[in-house]
């Protein structure tokens, strides 16, 4: 795996022209313009590309629509966790020289629904037959169901939970393009519509329209392409299930794996973190994969973001763009978190006072993928 | 009676025996024989050991709360205005666990506790399907 390490780079990344509510393109198109602009800021085309990754519609579909015939195609599909999955199989593919240019694509129309497909749940499917008779409205309430263990055993509280849920506003209000702008307090958060015991509104991921590319090559090449090389550290993958009654431990999942493969393949330590992304579907999501990921001990996560410690300006710099709580969220928001990370790696908030985070030269990307069931890692640096 | 509007499980071949036994009120769920241990849901082998040494064991209905939550928002028009109820992940004496619905009990996290002893209470919701809820045991 140490081999690996390095040898790969993201050298363009972009959302789709819009992000937000988005009612008049389907999420194919939203695929494609975030397709197009990471490659224009990267200083390639379509025809350089002969990697394709992509979850949620088929590689096949995503070739057809923008012309490509690749000679890599990986449709790995695990929910919002994929697209960091991606980053890993694409650095494999071109550091083994099975292609040279791979991109990376995401796009749903989570809020508008424009092309999407419809959501079924067959009632002869496993979860037909055992979960859906119950109402357990999801994702959320599978989440919520987790948390209530973790507040059981280690004594976490909703204000800790409200603490992350305030810390990522303050950055989505540093963010142009975050869909949720407005200052909250923990009282806010706390007071907010409940939804699933114990998440109140303001626990929960937004609901938006948004598309979202990357597209790697070759450290070798990315040496003379139009933006600075952010390069491949260490990843890693796992899952434990697909349904949240059948999740081994509420308050373990994937990311433990996926983590310490990738700090081992790395060769880094926690302290050399600049700034962590971590998918925020949940408050809970954010606090069970900072302890997962080993930043803090087991039933630590709520001490360990009390005190707006990720806020702006805080010591953890976490999920700089605001986060699928206030930035934006179609559905698999993993995407996302690797944009802002190579924005961040790349110092492109220079000139943005506090938004940038300073002298930021290694990211950690983390992708929670289903139900808790998935785990995506990467560790990015500047070149 | 009105018409069952919620999903209903539609058992498959493997999952038959299953629900025939909650619809005669007596559940059944799987032992893998070659470690003694329990599962669900059910599945054509062990998912300990992939072998077909599984057998069909009635067990006793009784078990604890695992986790829960209390759902206040289902978009879903068959659930919407049965909110707040209480969503459960019920570990089985025997050492399985399954998602259910709890029943008789104030749909307050003041009320429901992890770890609460609960019971099996057959809903027999059409006349092809009983679905297993459960409730509080009684201290009497």
């Amino acid at each position: 795996m140490r081999e690996l390490s390095g040898k790969v780079a993201i050298v363009g990344v972009a959302e789709s022209d819009q992000i937000g509510r988005v009612p008049d393109k389907p999420a194919i198109m939203l695929h494609a313009e975030a397709a197009r602009s990471a490659l224009a800021e990267a200083g390639l085309t379509k025809d350089d590309v002969d990697g394709l990754f992509t979850a949620g519609i088929s590689t096949t579909e995503l070739g057809e629509y923008l012309g490509i015939q690749p000679k890599v195609t990986d449709n790995t599909s695990v929910g919002g966790s994929s697209f960091v999955i991606h980053v890993g199989h694409a650095a494999t593919a071109i550091a083994t020289g099975r292609c040279q240019v791979a991109l990376v694509t995401h796009g749903e129309s989570g809020r508008s629904r424009v092309g999407m497909p419809p959501r079924v749940t067959p009632p002869d499917s496993l979860r037909g037959q055992f979960e859906a008779p119950y109402g357990l409205p999801q994702p959320v309430g599978a989440y919520a169901l987790a948390c209530s263990r973790h507040m059981h055993e280690f004594g976490t509280t909703k204000e800790q939970l409200a603490e992350i849920a305030v810390a990522t506003r303050k950055w989505a209000m540093l963010n142009p393009k975050a869909y949720m702008r407005d200052p909250i307090t923990i009282e806010d958060v706390l007071n907010s519509r409940p939804i699933c015991w114990p998440f109140n509104l303001l626990d929960c991921c937004l609901v938006t329209d948004a598309g979202g590319a990357f597209v790697m090559t070759s450290l070798e090449r990315a040496r003379d392409l139009r933006q600075h090389p952010v390069v491949v550290l260490g990843f890693g993958e796992s899952h434990t299930h697909a349904m949240i009654s059948q999740m081994p431990s509420y308050t373990s999942f994937a990311a433990r794996q996926s983590g310490k493969v990738a700090f081992e393949m790395a060769g880094i330590t926690h302290d050399d973190i600049d700034l962590a992304m971590i998918y925020d579907s949940f408050t809970y999501t954010v606090l069970l994969s900072l302890e997962e990921l080993g930043f803090c001990g087991k039933g630590e996560g709520g001490a360990f973001v009390s005190g707006q410690r990720t806020a702006p300006g805080g010591d953890f710099p976490m999920n700089t763009n605001g986060g699928g709580l206030s930035y934006t969220h179609p559905g698999m928001y993993g995407m996302f978190a690797v944009i802002e990370a190579v924005r961040q790696l790349r110092h492109d908030y220079a000139d943005e006072g506090i938004r940038q985070v300073p002298n930021a030269r290694i990211a950690l990307v983390h992708g929670t993928g289903g139900v808790l069931s998935s785990a995506g890692t990467a560790i990015l640096a500047r070149y | 009676m009105s018409e069952y509007k919620k999903p209903l499980p539609k058992p498959d071949p493997i999952t038959a025996p299953f629900w025939e036994s909650v619809k005669a009120h007596a559940m059944k769920i799987q032992r893998c024989n070659d470690t003694g241990k329990f599962f669900f849901y059910p599945r054509g082998l062990s998912p300990f050991t992939l072998s077909d040494n599984v057998s069909w064991e009635p067990v006793s209905g009784r078990g604890v709360v695992h986790a829960f939550t209390i759902v206040y928002q289902n978009r879903d028009p068959a659930f919407a205005e049965e909110v707040p109820y209480v969503v459960a992940i019920v570990e089985l004496e025997e050492g399985a666990r399954l998602m259910s619905t709890l029943v008789d009990v104030e749909p307050d996290p003041e009320h429901v506790r992890i770890g609460m002893p609960v019971e099996v209470v057959y809903d027999d919701v059409t006349e092809e399907i009983t679905l297993p809820h459960f409730r509080p045991v009684r201290a009497d």
